[in-house]
């Protein structure tokens, strides 16, 4: 019997197989979305770059046959803030996580998507910390236990794209893995989106968050997802007591404006006969 | 005109050396006494279609100028001790993942917010050991002007040559002061190493105590770049004894046993030297003043700067002052280099420090006092 | 020979510009070797004021003041401030109208201090007519009172520091400062 190869596998550093991920994780969903969006998208898989934090879903892009830098915990904005600065001719793609992005990493989110610079995040949610093994995250709904909310979350959690929307970014969407059509929309929405785009995928975490919160298995968590989403649109009526513990879905914004990099090449164009991109690779060059 | 000769800052040396060097990015964030290289950096780049970015602290700053030096271009950024504490992360990323950066330290009186406005050289074993983890640096101390200019120019050619973060470790006094630089017509730059391009290519495959070609994001190697523990691929394999064992001995030994090649000290009055003065940066001086009148008297006194503070040139010193029998350590600090001067030449000679803090520098007359002491 | 030199007064009067002019005259048009340091403290905005320069024919070494063997005084906070280390028979260079001579005879009279009046700020608001070149009124007054640099390095320092269009009011402001200066003792 002859087997298929995935359609998506040639963008895959198979030596690398198998994954880390646990069985049921949403990271292959995401990672399946990505590749859909970028073949959907004018996108050229070979100028892609990946750039990531620390924890499960910022290990994807190792997987990725692409240029990849893993770096710091929460510090991946702030790296492809460099690297796409230095070389705006790249397609950037950040995958970060929940804690990565809003924890230790928040005042990165922030402050790219207030520069608008031309990344495109996607940060999968899954509400908890896997890596480690559980413990509490900003994203966390209030009530829900971790390895260190023993007694259960007592904090408001933070609904990361109304953060991204609102410190700037242009483009910013969420969903849950139980929208992948959705999802690779809006990815490919966002890799077309000249500018800061941040896609939100509320993930489903079984190992740790369902095991805590008594939502055992993939297919629970899918459904748990899917009882919580509500849309933009009903949301826009409901209380703040029945959007509790609620996932809001839905386009954010999708409201371009003048980028960050493109600013900048506009002064150097202004002050100076210097071809912007004339620094592109000139580390190599002897004098 | 062969060379240019221009009267600056330290500060204003700095940035001038790194342009000169073939920086075209920089990324930071403003503190008091460097400040001043950010503004000239803001200013110059974006006339040579470099980039400049305030960003939004000291953390982001190192983490853009990795990302920015793995795009291809050479890097810097500059700060002071409340900044530097914040960039050790990065800075360990830099060293595991073999990223050429260049740090400058304008280094002022500490610890926590301290003395903004006042000299010390209080983060010199910060530099050394500041990021968690075993770990080598290179480290250059300037004293003037000029040596802000040609020193930070060394630090990116170092970076390069061993792909590692450099650190030029000056101070708020030689940050500050102006005096005359002469800017040569030829200055040797080393350009990055571009990797030759392979069906196998292995991004991490290093000769022992060396390291390998860089090649920058957007070439089609499709490298793997991670701070993990990784193998010749680039890959992590963090459980594995030997792959680390091996990996962070490489690291070490690449600056370590090139300690000769990397390293350069100063030294004046030594061969009949009964005593030694042993400084760098800014105090070395007073202590060459210092030293300079104690001949006057008669006395039997040399002076040994070192130039390159890390890697610590232990065997160079042993041999440069196997006669003397007394060391004198002038330091903007409690101790600190003092620590390893007498780690490597306690047993041949009696080592004293001169501490200094509070944000002056030595006068001639402490070191010279000292001197006379015995 | 080593000369050093301390330049005080208040936040704004150009004191800083003053010392860069000389030590840059010194050094890039006077082939001798200079060193600038000047005081950074928050005192450096309003308050007093100071910059020093250290001038040699060698090598300078330790660049630091210890004794100022020239001290120009545009405040009387800033002369009180910082005359203490000034070195026996030193020069003092003071715009009258800003200090209070008398409040200081003592030290004069104690360390033989050769004492010059440049009425620098009153020359450049009415000779000149802009109070913002009275320190190159003083550095006019300081060339010719203390001969530590040529009065060509001078002018070439000038114009090599000043903003564009202000060349000839600057020169204008440091020959008045060359006619003012006056030896008091």
């Amino acid at each position: 019997m002859t087997e298929h190869e995935h359609r998506f596998m040639k963008y895959l550093r198979k030596e690398r197989l198998p994954h880390i991920f646990c069985p049921g994780c949403g990271d292959g969903i995401v990672l399946n979305t990505i590749f859909n969006a970028i073949e959907m998208s004018n996108t050229d898989f070979d100028n892609i770059s990946m750039v990531s934090g620390i924890g499960c879903s910022s290990r994807i892009p190792g997987y990725v046959k692409c240029d990849s830098l893993h770096t710091t915990h929460g510090r991946a904005l702030a790296f492809a803030t460099g690297l796409k600065t230095a070389n705006p001719k790249q397609d950037v793609i950040v995958v970060t996580g929940d804690g990565d992005a809003t924890s230790i990493g928040g005042n990165h989110l922030i402050h790219a998507a207030r520069r608008n610079i031309d990344l495109t995040v996607i940060c999968i949610n899954n509400d908890i910390y896997g890596m480690t093994g559980g413990q509490i995250s900003p994203t966390s709904p209030k009530g829900s236990y971790a390895t260190t909310a023993p007694y259960g979350s007592t904090d408001k959690p933070f609904n990361i794209a109304e953060i991204a929307k609102a410190a700037g970014a242009s483009y910013v969407a969420k969903y849950t893995t139980a929208q992948p059509v959705q999802i690779s929309m809006a990815i490919k929405a966002g890799l077309e989106n000249k500018g800061f785009s941040f896609i939100e995928v509320v993930a489903q975490c079984p190992t740790y968050y369902g095991r805590k919160n008594k939502i055992r298995s993939p297919v629970e968590m899918i459904n748990w997802l899917k009882e919580n989403t509500v849309t933009l649109e009903q949301a826009k009526t409901m209380t703040d007591e029945e959007l509790a513990g609620k996932i809001i879905t839905g386009e954010y914004i999708n409201k371009p404006r003048k980028e960050f990099t493109e600013a900048l090449e506009d002064i150097t164009r202004q002050i100076s006969e210097v071809n912007p991109d004339t620094n592109i690779n000139s580390a190599y060059r002897s004098e | 005109m062969t060379e240019k000769e221009l009267f600056v800052q330290g500060n204003e040396a700095c940035a001038l050396g790194a342009l000169k060097a073939g920086c075209t990015f920089f990324a930071g964030y403003p503190i008091t006494p460097s400040t001043e290289i950010a503004e000239i950096m803001s200013n110059e780049l974006p006339k040579i279609g470099g980039h400049f970015i305030q960003m939004e602290d000291e953390i982001a700053a190192v983490g853009a100028i990795i990302g920015a030096s793995w795009a291809g271009q050479k890097v810097v950024t500059a700060t002071s001790g409340p900044g530097f504490s914040l960039m050790q992360e990065n800075i360990g990323y830099a060293v595991m993942t073999e990223t050429p950066i260049v740090i400058i330290n304008m280094q002022r009186g500490s610890p926590s917010t301290g003395q903004p406005t006042r000299s010390a050289q209080a983060d010199m074993m910060q530099c050394r050991w500041g990021s968690h983890g075993d770990y080598e640096t290179i480290a250059l101390a300037p004293s003037s002007v000029q040596e802000c200019f040609d020193y930070t120019i060394k630090a990116f050619n170092l970076a390069e040559k061993y792909r590692c973060p450099v650190f030029v470790m000056a101070d708020e006094i030689v940050g500050h002061m102006r005096e005359k630089i002469t800017i040569p017509e030829n200055i040797p730059i080393t350009p990055r190493q571009m990797p030759e391009k392979t069906e196998n290519y292995l991004p991490y495959d290093a000769p022992e105590n060396g390291t390998t070609p860089m090649p920058s994001f957007g070439q089609g190697y499709n490298i793997h770049v991670t701070g993990l523990t990784h193998d010749k691929r680039g890959y992590p394999s963090t459980d594995d004894d030997q792959t680390h064992t091996q990996l962070v001995t490489r690291l070490c030994n690449k600056i370590t046993k090139n300690t000769e090649e990397i390293v350069e000290i100063e030294s004046q009055y030594i061969d009949d030297a009964q005593t030694i003065v042993l400084s760098y940066g800014i105090p070395s001086r007073s202590a060459l003043t210092a030293v300079k009148q104690a001949r006057q008297q008669g006395l039997k006194v040399g002076y040994i700067k070192l130039k390159t503070v890390w890697p610590f040139p232990a065997q160079q010193l042993q041999q440069l002052s196997k006669n003397a029998k007394r060391i004198i350590v002038p330091e903007l600090n409690l101790g600190q280099v003092y620590l390893e001067v007498d780690r490597v030449l306690g047993k041949q000679a009696k080592v004293e420090l001169i501490p200094k803090i509070g944000g002056a520098l030595h006068t001639p007359k402490e070191i010279l006092d000292k001197i006379l002491e015995e | 020979m080593r000369t050093e030199i301390r330049i005080a007064g208040f936040g704004g009067q150009g004191v800083l510009m003053c010392g860069i002019v000389i030590a840059k005259a010194a050094s890039l048009f006077d082939n001798k070797y200079a060193v600038q340091t000047q005081s950074y403290g928050p005192e450096a905005r309003g308050g007093a004021s100071r910059t020093e320069v250290v001038v040699s024919d060698e090598q300078i070494d330790y660049p630091k003041v210890e004794n100022p063997q020239i001290f120009v005084a545009m405040s009387h906070e800033a002369l009180i401030k910082y005359i203490d280390d000034i070195q026996e028979e030193a020069i003092l260079l003071i715009d009258p109208d800003l200090v209070y001579q008398e409040q200081i005879q003592d030290i004069i009279t104690q360390k033989k201090l050769q004492v010059y009046h440049s009425r620098a700020t009153q020359t450049a608001e009415e000779t000149i007519g802009k109070k913002i070149v009275a320190n190159i009124v003083m550095l006019g007054s300081f060339v010719e009172s203390t001969g530590i640099i040529s009065v060509e390095a001078a002018k070439e320092s000038v114009l090599d520091s000043v903003p564009k269009g202000t060349e000839e009011l600057n020169m204008k402001a440091f020959e008045e400062g060359r006619k003012i200066v006056e030896k008091i003792n």
